[in-house]
């Protein structure tokens, strides 16, 4: 399968998140003017920190390395550090929801692309909307189009073929995936047994003729004879090409922000179990890797300075439920088979720990990651002093 | 991958992935060959693996790989003795598929096809040295499956188009605006002539393809179309060899469909 398919997993899955997180604390908003301006600054915030660590260097250097894709356990957890990157916690039930939000969302993407090649498309919308929510912090923004210009790099000149390897990949880790999303429940775009519907209507792919005709040639080369045939379908002729430069029109809507704060976003649990059996197969095998399993991703977010919430500041808990009493019961009753069965992975400073997480790491360059600047930490205060 | 190779001598199941090539018995008990394949081919960043199976003249059998190399296995008739009789090297792309030639070649026209990813095809000359009869150059998108008969290459593109070639000379004869997705399997059924496509817009296709007596002009007609409601086809096959019924495979789907007549 495709060693370069991780960078791609990985932002489209970080921009999902990034939507989901936006639309949930300002749902979770507190009423009144006053509390209004401060909670404008603190969503903004809880996403700089996300963003920042998102897109840090050498995190991002490490991420477009050629490799195998994660298990979805390292994957996960690799998740779980971004989340609690800035000062919201979330819990377990709340983390599960998110992950399985993210992942649907960004496996029906993956699904619909016309092209393989819209893959990259896709990513891109994700990216602009990320510059958008962090349009005001010019060190950022710095950030994200670098890895922008990185995308374009690595992979503005892999041929159809390498795509779908790509693609190809990206499905196979999605595989037997049948979440049921409300949001998509109600815009008919997943049917009630957890598939995606795929249209047989509107604009074939940017390269693609309307099927339908059928040319027929002599040994000279010219036509002879021509025919038509119908199907169900309904296609027509696309109208542009999106654009794959650092600006400018996607045209493709896959990847754009689907959530508003109007509209509640669920999950159901109950998935058909049928499906469920090989996946849960793999969950429940006990994977005596699983600590020194690659994360090496995991280890460095893990170093990074993260805003930690001290002494009586227990920091802002974020719920995507509607109620915590929901996400108590989500909890209890989330089906033993789709049960992520976190490893959580403490990079800490333990030399015994260190040992093992270098005696697997051996053949990767392990550079100490550095703690961030305290820049950052100053443009916040800077801004709380604002307010 | 995973394909049953018919030589007259004896029948064999090659699987190709990731790490090499596995050849067993027909009733899968005895691995009778494993090939693995030779990572340092590779540039680092390139994904390695063997794609496109073929059983070809008599007693050869062709496997791609992703660095454009067919390796050519002599298979004995009895035995574990297969031994590398060749590698094709004129393929610069990964390959997608390789065709043997499923009815009666015309002189000339060679009987293996090989196709790659950049969407070139190489049509061969099977024997104890094969010989490259001619290219068909790519028009720039991948070509995914490929199918010979009767000196017709019928090819799969992933733009959706199935277009046909004479194997002899690589002249195109026909172009065919088949499906509005990348076509993942392209099947012959040798006994009639008819071709079934399958691809990710969930439509199947059956088509008749013919040679005009008089002109030798190569004809293809549309036969029937079904189309499996939010399924991306990924694999389509003909169940007899005069494509009475044919069975699909799809993304997520953990069944088989088949199709017959009604």
């Amino acid at each position: 399968m495709s060693a370069r398919t991780l960078p791609l997993l990985f932002l489209n899955l970080g921009g999902e998140m990034l939507y989901i997180l936006d639309q949930r604390l300002r749902a979770q908003s507190i009423p009144g003017e006053k509390a209004r301006k401060g909670e404008r600054l603190f969503v903004f915030a809880v996403m700089n920190d996300i963003i920042t660590t998102m897109f840090n260097k050498k995190f991002m250097e490490e991420l477009f390395k050629p490799q195998e894709l994660y298990s979805k356990k390292a994957l996960r957890t690799v998740y779980d550090r971004l989340a609690h990157a800035s000062i919201m916690r979330l819990n377990q039930a709340s983390m599960d929801k998110l992950y399985d939000l993210m992942t649907m969302a960004f496996k029906y993407q993956v699904l619909l692309c016309p092209r393989p090649k819209d893959l990259l498309l896709v990513t891109f919308n994700h990216l602009d909307a990320i510059k958008d929510f962090i349009h005001d912090s010019p060190g950022i923004l710095n950030q994200v189009d670098e890895t922008f210009r990185q995308l374009i790099e690595t992979y503005s000149c892999l041929s159809a073929g390498e795509f779908q390897l790509i693609r190809q990949t990206l499905l196979i880790f999605f595989q037997d995936m049948h979440i049921r999303v409300s949001i998509f429940l109600k815009d008919k775009v997943q049917n009630s047994n957890g598939r995606f519907v795929l249209p047989i209507s509107g604009p074939v792919p940017w390269g693609t003729e309307v099927p339908g005709l059928i040319r027929m040639f002599n040994r000279n080369g010219d036509e002879v004879k021509r025919t038509e045939f119908t199907t169900d379908g309904n296609y027509v002729t696309p109208q542009r090409e999106g654009s794959f430069d650092l600006y400018g029109d996607r045209v493709l809507k896959l990847g754009t922000n689907m959530y508003s704060v109007s509209r509640p976003v669920e999950t159901h649990m109950s998935g058909s179990s049928k499906n469920l059996a090989s996946q849960a197969k793999e969950n429940l095998t006990p994977n005596p890797l699983a600590k020194e399993e690659l994360n090496f991703l995991a280890r460095l977010l893990g170093g990074l300075d993260v805003k930690t919430p001290g002494g009586s500041e227990t920091g802002f808990r974020l719920n995507l439920f509607t109620t915590d009493e929901e996400e108590e019961h989500a909890a209890l009753t989330r089906p033993e088979e789709l049960s992520y069965k976190v490893i959580d992975i403490e990079a800490t400073q333990e030399p015994g720990r260190r040992a093992e997480l270098s005696r697997i790491l051996g053949e990767l360059e392990v550079a100490e990651p550095r703690p961030a600047s305290s820049g950052k930490g100053e443009d916040l205060l800077a801004l709380m002093d604002g307010l | 991958q995973a394909a049953w190779c018919v030589l007259p001598s004896r029948v064999l199941l090659v699987l190709t992935s990731q790490k090499g090539i596995q050849m067993y018995e027909s009733d899968g008990s005895i691995m009778v060959y494993w090939h693995a394949l030779d990572v340092a081919e590779h540039p680092p960043a390139q994904a390695v693996f063997a794609r496109g199976i073929a059983a070809a003249g008599e007693r050869f059998i062709c496997v791609g790989t992703s660095s454009g190399l067919v390796l050519v296995f002599d298979i004995p008739p009895k035995g574990t003795n297969v031994t590398v009789s060749e590698v094709l090297e004129q393929h610069r792309d990964a390959i997608t598929d390789i065709a043997a030639e499923l009815g009666q070649a015309p002189d000339g026209a060679g009987d293996l096809v090989t196709a790659d990813d950049a969407g070139s095809l190489c049509v061969w000359s099977t024997g104890e040295e094969f010989t490259l009869v001619g290219k068909i150059p790519a028009f720039g998108c991948t070509c995914s499956s490929v199918k010979l008969w009767n000196g017709i290459v019928a090819a799969g593109y992933g733009n959706g188009q199935i277009r046909l070639y004479e194997a002899a000379t690589g002249l195109l004869r026909a172009e065919v605006n088949a499906h509005a997705r990348w076509i993942y399997a392209l099947d012959l059924a040798p006994q009639t002539g008819k071709l079934l496509s399958g691809a990710e817009d969930s439509f199947v296709h059956v088509w008749k393809l013919s040679r005009d007596p008089d002109t030798d002009d190569v004809e293809i007609e549309h036969c029937h179309a079904e189309c499996v409601t939010d399924t991306q086809v990924c694999g389509a096959r003909f169940c007899d060899p005069e494509g009475k019924s044919f069975a699909v495979t799809g993304y997520d789907l953990s069944e088989i469909f088949r199709y017959g007549p009604a």
